[in-house]
């Protein structure tokens, strides 16, 4: 089991009120699942996946992540494990624009304290795993859309992660290119990564064994489709 | 660390304009700080040259009566006060930071002093083969004082340059005879001082100091004294000290030891050392005073500097937003980023501070050579002001860099 979420809730203060955006989530994720999450927009699925990522602390309920509860991590404990357990992939890339692909893939590996030879041997390994080893010193504006998410899938799986986290990894990209990054995260599964996935697109959800998914703040489904 | 001043470094050199915009205050500041110890230090070696005179090292030690100095030309000597013989004062050689003693006796207005009918105006001076090596005189003509010259009682003088000129016009005045209270005595020889043993005078209070050097002296073999003014007069001593710093210590030594050898003890009569030493640092600490009053303004301007740091720092969290919440969402700990803004900020202000110095040092060049003071680079503080600079960094890079670190990923992420 990867990970196992119970009860989950997640509260945002509003002023006087306070806005329910989670209610009651659970969920369960094993090794080498491929999940997708779809719901509309500003049901919680950016919320849902911050919490799966530890970036953020559920309001209430029990979030364990291997054999850790995560509610019971410091902030330190918490960045370790984003680092080593997680790999995130986001929709608008979050590549840092001064830095050539290579040293934006090798990014984690610094935070882990990783050697800088190992470092660029690992990054040109994970960029190549990609279809990038021909763009390792290209800065971010010099690459494509679609190499820019390549280049963000290969930081993503540098650290070998337990769990790869992607919220509406095609969301900026034109259908060609988001094929190919879809195909990309097909690769990854059939070698053995665990997934999960948002989006708003059930075309893409499709792609996935299991679907899930999240209206106003309720998760439900988890049957694995059939094609 | 060595990464992160690299990365600092780029990002400085990535906005080359607002950077060195940045650094100015601090620059500013800097500068004004080395160029005013630059000054300070460059006045202060400069008041000790003037009076204490470079390389020369001597102290004067004088007869004092009850603590003021003791006139001479009442004629003879003071009851209970002996003249000091050529065995005390090989004595007094010996003593620590001693290195060479001579004894003399002095008129700083010599009457009944003639070349034919000129009357001269000037220094007499009553002197052992010492004086002139201690005090710094070569001869330009002519030859200097012997044993024997002493030892004979020969009638003879020596004149200096100035005399030189203005008793004896033009003429070369070896060979002429000139009358101290009617006694002939021939001029031997024109000695001149070296360059810079003696004191500079610039100001009216050194000019009354050094009365009578300017306005010229005549030398005549001390045995000879009793000739000219019929009595034993008590002598004074000049002391060349072994360094600089050895004049205090060496004219205490010779004074102390000729109070103890020259009178009946109870006596209201004492030799004392001029301490030229102490004086040149009471003018010092003048000098210094009114110039550290302008650190502290140079003072304020790095604070301005350090706080414009400190701007341009929350600037650049607040753009550098998203940069921060992705750095923490893969892994960063609130200590890597803490790091990170604290390094880039006190690189910036040490950068800062090495071009204050370097432009400091030019300025102090610049301004002694507008003003006519000397300058003197200090290397301690040009290290000083390169640390301090860097402690500004860090200290007013702390609030941006413990925002930057106190970030929240998710916010920060999501800041377009
Ligand atoms: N920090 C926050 N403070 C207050 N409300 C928040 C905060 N973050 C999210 N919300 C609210 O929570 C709800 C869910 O937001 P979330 O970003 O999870 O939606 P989403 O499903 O990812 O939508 P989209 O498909 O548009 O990305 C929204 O109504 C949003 O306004
Ligand atoms: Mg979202």
């Amino acid at each position: 089991m990867i990970l196992e979420m119970t009860n989950i809730n997640k509260d945002y203060p509003m002023g006087k009120s306070i806005l329910h955006v989670l209610k009651n989530v659970n969920l369960t994720v094993m090794e080498k699942d491929y999940i997708a999450i779809m719901g509309p927009s500003g049901s919680g699925k950016t919320t849902l996946m911050n919490l799966i990522g530890c970036l953020d602390v559920p309001t209430s309920g029990t979030y364990m992540l291997g054999n850790r509860n995560i509610g019971t991590c410091s902030d330190n404990q918490l960045a370790e494990v984003r680092n080593k357990e997680i790999g995130f992939v986001f929709q608008s890339f979050h590549l840092l624009p001064k830095m050539t692909a290579l040293d934006n893939v090798a990014m984690p590996l610094l935070f882990a304290g990783v050697k800088k030879k190992e470092r660029r041997e690992r990054a040109a390994e994970a960029l190549k795993i990609v279809g990038l080893e021909d763009r390792m010193t290209f800065l971010p504006d010099q690459l494509s859309g679609g190499q820019c998410q390549r280049v963000a899938i290969a930081r993503a799986i540098v650290g070998k992660p337990r769990l790869l986290l992607a919220d509406e990894p095609t969301g900026a990209l034109d259908s060609v290119s988001g094929k190919q990054v879809m195909q990309l995260f097909r690769e990854l599964h059939d070698s053995g990564s665990t997934i999960i996935m948002i989006t708003h697109d059930a075309n893409i959800a499709k792609q996935a064994d299991t679907m899930y998914t999240i209206f106003d703040g309720v998760l439900s489904g988890g049957e694995e489709q059939v094609e | 660390m060595l990464e992160n001043i690299t990365l600092s470094f780029q990002g400085i050199w990535a906005h080359k304009m607002r950077s060195f915009l940045t650094m100015l205050g601090i620059i500013i500041g800097i500068a004004s700080i080395i160029t005013i110890v630059s000054t300070i230090k460059g006045t202060n070696e400069q008041i000790k040259e003037d009076l204490i005179g470079s390389g020369n090292n001597v102290v004067d030690v004088t007869l004092k009566q009850d603590n003021t100095t003791y006139e001479m030309g009442y004629g003879g000597l003071p009851e209970g006060v002996s003249v000091i013989s050529e065995k005390t004062r090989k004595t007094l050689e010996k003593l620590e930071g001693v290195k060479e003693v001579s004894l003399y006796r002095k008129r700083t207005w010599s009457e009944n002093v003639f070349y034919r009918n000129t009357q001269y105006s000037g220094a007499l001076y009553g002197i052992d083969t010492h004086y002139f090596s201690v005090n710094g005189y070569v001869l330009d003509y002519g030859r200097g004082f012997t044993d024997f010259d002493n030892r004979t009682f020969h009638k003879c003088a020596i004149v200096d340059t100035a005399t030189s000129s203005s008793l004896f016009g033009g003429e070369n005045p070896v060979g002429k005879v000139i009358e101290i209270n009617k006694e002939p005595f021939v001029v031997i020889g024109v000695a001149g001082k070296l360059q810079n043993s003696g004191p500079k005078i610039t100001t009216v209070q050194e000019y009354q100091t050094y009365a009578g050097n300017s306005s010229g002296s005549i030398f005549i073999p001390i045995d000879d004294w009793p000739i000219a003014y019929q009595y034993d007069e008590p002598q004074m001593v000049s002391v060349k000290a072994d360094s600089t710093d050895d004049m205090t210590k060496a004219g205490k030594n010779v004074a102390d030891a000729l109070s103890v050898s020259q009178m009946k003890t109870g006596s209201k009569f004492s030799y004392a050392a001029d301490d030229l030493l102490k004086r040149a640092t009471q003018m010092q600490n003048l000098s210094s005073a009114t110039n550290r009053q302008l650190l502290w303004i140079a003072g304020i301007s790095l604070l301005v500097g350090g706080i414009g740091v400190m701007n341009i720092m929350l600037v650049s969290v607040t753009e550098r937003t998203k940069e921060i919440g992705l750095k923490k969402a893969i892994g960063a700990k609130r200590k890597r980023i803490l790091a990170q803004f604290l390094t880039e900020a006190a690189v910036l202000t040490s950068l800062g501070g090495l071009i204050g110095v370097g432009s400091g040092i030019g300025f102090s060049q610049v301004f002694s050579n507008v003003m006519g003071t000397r300058a003197a680079v200090s290397i301690p503080a040009c290290i000083i002001a390169v640390a301090f600079s860097m402690a500004i960094g860090i200290i007013f890079g702390l609030l941006p860099a413990v925002k930057a670190s106190n970030l929240n990923p998710i916010d920060a992420l999501r800041s377009e």
